[in-house]
């Protein structure tokens, strides 16, 4: 169980895209209970250090499969496929149009310092995500269609990154 | 029908003897102790049955240290030699404090300021650590024992500099530190534990001297903190603050000396409070001079002095909202900590934020203490059916100078606890064998705008082309959100491994001799110090692992328990002689000789909380 490399097999899921979360939830917390340096105080300095590395361990492989782009990434790494790679972000021409028309509404809005439009972008953005979501269970769950997956979990990437730019601007502009 | 069990003289404990340990509220005002008795955790009071030690230090012209009570009431007529909010300077530099307004003389030493007093150059590590003194005094006094340890609270918002001086003052003052605890956890603890309830809170915890805000979710005894977010720098001394000025400006008074200064300070404090259940606050008082000021202050005057600070808690509350992916109407209750939380324009404007009053059912000052207590009873391991887990997170990211200037982050803000993270660097010249390593804590891009704690250079890098050598970084925080980092070359065989520990942090020969300097005599040196250590390390480590033994030795072979109980008996009888070096060395070879073991141990453990069974029950 502390040996195990694969995320899925220590919370005892599937490995799949579409996964039950409240059972990650339960089993993050039920490992958490059993391996955190707080049960290990008074232990001997092997215990604490087999502690540390197994609620590290929970603590990474649950933050990965919580999140979809990172779940996804994480799936596809699984089959040999990294999804971003230094040599290979190709997009397809409509999402590079669409990406830039996000960027350029987001510049507009921090230089109106108009934090209701980010709120709005930001929104319109992660509507998007869950539409990319669910069309990531189908092509990974259901086609395993990984090359497909692999342009979508970009995609989902990439929305990540300007959602985290948009709380940036916000934080600044509130700042 | 139990038996009483005596121990022999000298032998260790019985397992199930309920080991004192304590929880520390170490505050920028007050601080308090509280321990759990009982199954109660209760705040332990003064022989004159005060709750709260006023965190106030006196360096007296007869070489004594005062502090509390007694040290306050020389705060107005000793001013250079009485500090106060001392955890304001806690692992700050001079560039970091407004010190235009404070009585004391300063002087810089590498990186943390400290304070010229009549006892000599005291760092705000020595003072916190006579605070801590003298609650390990009472707590011991009250309880009628040794404290085996203590949890000591720290503002969430805290960085590793603040964090790390922190456990130096606590080592300083003799304790045993079991957690350092994020204060708005603390107090969910307590909160939590007594309502038994369900769903996601928020802390809303402004102190003397910080502000921090937490969002937790609690779920059957887990606490899990989403987000925290703060102000280190912002607290009720703001509030006296603004009043001190407005009485200067009100009374068209020039410049003060240190001793009218104080006074205005105090008398603006004492106002402040006033007008928690008053209209309006009379301030007078007759100043070194002889000039007498008489002002009264409305509240309604206070509020509009304040309306800035006020506000300037509700960017760090909605960064932690956003953090935590969260809505208003998600939160099913706000908890408000500390004393300057009684402000009525604070609770009216929590209230309008989170649309629902905010819960004051708990003494805002006691609950972090009350909650660090229950936490310090559990991790002594008082508690076996342990099912409070509390999953905290690190405030601000950490990262590292790239190019530039840039800093780019390793471990980002609000991530859970403990973290590890690594990070490839190449060589950019050929044949180059060092690298200079610049670690940095904080949100913004530019390096310079972030906090150093580190700077360190790895050597020894085989020579290579430029980008042939992979130098792996690692950062690992650990639940006290204490943050290490070491240096490994991939690509070759050698290994170049450090460790390197914030520059912030005490040396292990500064605690050393700051412990020296404190006892007159000199009875303690080093090598009693690390005697004692081994001593108490080989103990330790002997009790655990014979309670590990009693319990699971069915999950290795009885090879394997034989070879472990041999380490024991040599370690139990290398522990009776006076050779520091040989005990640690005998110690390391038992806990190498219980690897498998522990692996074992917790696989099991885990296998069966996944499986649904509890652990304890399977053990009775």
């Amino acid at each position: 169980m502390s040996n195990t490399s694969n995320y899925f097999e220590l919370f005892e899921l599937n490995p799949a895209f579409n996964i039950d979360v409240a059972t990650l939830e339960t089993n993050f917390r039920k490992i958490q209970s059993e391996s955190h340096p707080d049960r290990f105080v008074t232990a001997t300095s092997t215990e604490k250090l087999q502690s540390m590395q197994l609620a590290t361990l929970a603590n990474e492989a649950y933050q990965t499969l919580k999140q979809p782009a990172n779940r996804a990434k994480y799936l596809l790494e699984q089959h040999g496929i990294t999804a971003i790679a230094d040599t290979n972000t190709a997009m397809p021409a409509d999402f590079l149009m669409q990406q830039m028309e996000w960027r350029e509404a987001m510049e507009d809005a921090v230089s109106e310092k108009d934090i209701a439009v980010l709120e709005k972008l930001l929104l319109e953005m992660r509507t998007e995500a869950k539409r990319l979501s669910i069309e990531l269970s189908h092509l990974i769950d259901e086609q395993h269609d990984y090359a497909a997956a692999t342009a979508s979990t970009r995609k989902l990437i990439f929305i990540d990154k300007v959602c985290a730019d948009i709380l940036k601007a916000i934080e600044k502009l509130e700042d | 029908m139990a038996l009483l069990q005596i121990s022999e003289p000298g032998m260790s404990a019985a397992p199930h003897q309920h080991k004192l340990a304590v929880g520390i509220d170490l505050g920028t005002t007050n601080s308090l102790v509280a321990t759990v008795r009982s199954g109660l955790s209760s705040v332990l009071a003064d022989e004159q049955g005060h709750a709260l030690l006023p965190s106030v230090v006196h360096y007296a012209a007869d070489n004594t240290i005062e502090v509390g009570f007694a040290a306050q009431k020389k705060l107005n007529l000793d001013p250079h030699n009485t500090i106060v909010s001392v955890k304001r300077f806690m692992g700050r530099g001079l560039q970091d404090i407004d010190i235009s307004q404070l009585p004391y003389h300063f002087t810089e030493t590498s990186g943390m300021l400290q304070i010229d007093t009549r006892a000599g150059v005291k760092s705000p590590v020595e003072v916190s650590a006579e605070i801590l003194k003298a609650l390990k005094t009472r707590a011991e006094e009250a309880l009628g024992g040794e404290l085996v340890g203590a949890v000591i609270t720290v503002p969430a918002y805290f960085d590793d500099a603040q964090r790390q001086a922190t456990k130096d003052a606590a080592r300083l003052a003799g304790l045993n530190v079991l957690r350092l605890l994020n204060e708005p956890t603390a107090a969910a603890v307590a909160y939590g534990l007594d309502n038994a309830s369900e769903g996601t809170y928020v802390i809303y915890d402004l102190g003397g001297g910080t502000f921090d805000i937490s969002i937790l979710k609690l779920t059957r005894g887990v606490f899990e903190v989403l987000a925290t977010n703060g102000d280190s720098a912002l607290g009720g001394d703001d509030f006296d603050q603004r009043i001190f000025c407005w009485i200067l400006e009100t009374a068209k008074l020039s410049p003060r000396n240190a001793y009218d200064m104080r006074l205005l300070l105090s008398k603006a404090r004492e106002a402040k409070e006033w007008l928690t259940e008053h209209a309006e606050a009379n301030v007078s008082c007759m100043l070194s001079d002889g000039e007498y000021v008489n002002v009264t202050l409305t509240t309604q005057e206070f509020i509009n002095l304040t309306a800035t600070l006020v506000q300037k808690t509700l960017a760090p509350t909605r960064k932690a909202m956003r953090d935590a992916g969260l809505e208003i109407s998600d939160i099913q209750g706000v908890v408000m900590v500390g004393g300057a939380t009684r402000m009525p324009q604070i609770r009216k404007m929590v209230a309008e934020y989170f649309k629902q009053a905010p819960l004051t059912n708990l003494d805002p000052d006691k609950v972090v203490a009350l909650g660090a207590a229950i936490q310090a009873n559990v991790l002594a391991g008082n508690k076996s059916d342990a099912d409070l887990l509390l999953l905290d997170v690190i405030p601000l990211s950490l990262g590292l100078e790239t190019m530039g200037g840039l800093a780019e982050k390793v471990i980002h803000r609000n991530s859970t606890l403990p973290i590890a993270r690594a990070q490839e660097f190449t060589t950019y010249k050929d044949g180059q064998t060092a690298m200079s390593i610049h670690v940095v804590q904080g949100e913004r891009e530019l390096v310079s705008d972030c906090r150093s704690l580190a700077r360190f250079e790895l050597r020894g890098i085989p020579p290579m082309v430029a980008g042939a050598a992979r130098i792996r970084v690692t950062f690992t925080v650990d639940a006290d959100g204490l943050l290490s980092v070491s240096a490994r070359e991939t690509s070759s065989n050698v290994e170049a491994n450090i460790t390197v520990k914030p520059s912030y942090g005490l040396s292990e020969d500064e605690i050393t001799n700051m412990l020296k300097a404190s006892f007159t005599s000199a009875e303690i040196d080093k090598k009693a110090r690390m005697l004692a250590e081994a001593r108490v390390e080989a103990s330790a480590i002997i009790e655990a692992v014979k309670a590990a033994l009693s319990a699971d030795s069915a999950l290795i072979s009885v090879e394997e328990v034989q070879t472990i109980e041999a380490e024991i008996a040599k370690l139990e009888v290398i522990a009776l002689t006076e050779d520091a070096e040989a005990i640690h060395q005998a110690v390391e070879a038992l806990n190498h000789a219980t690897e498998a073991f522990a692996a074992a141990r917790m696989d099991a453990s885990v296998k069966l909380a996944l499986s649904g069974k509890e652990l304890n029950t399977l053990d009775l």
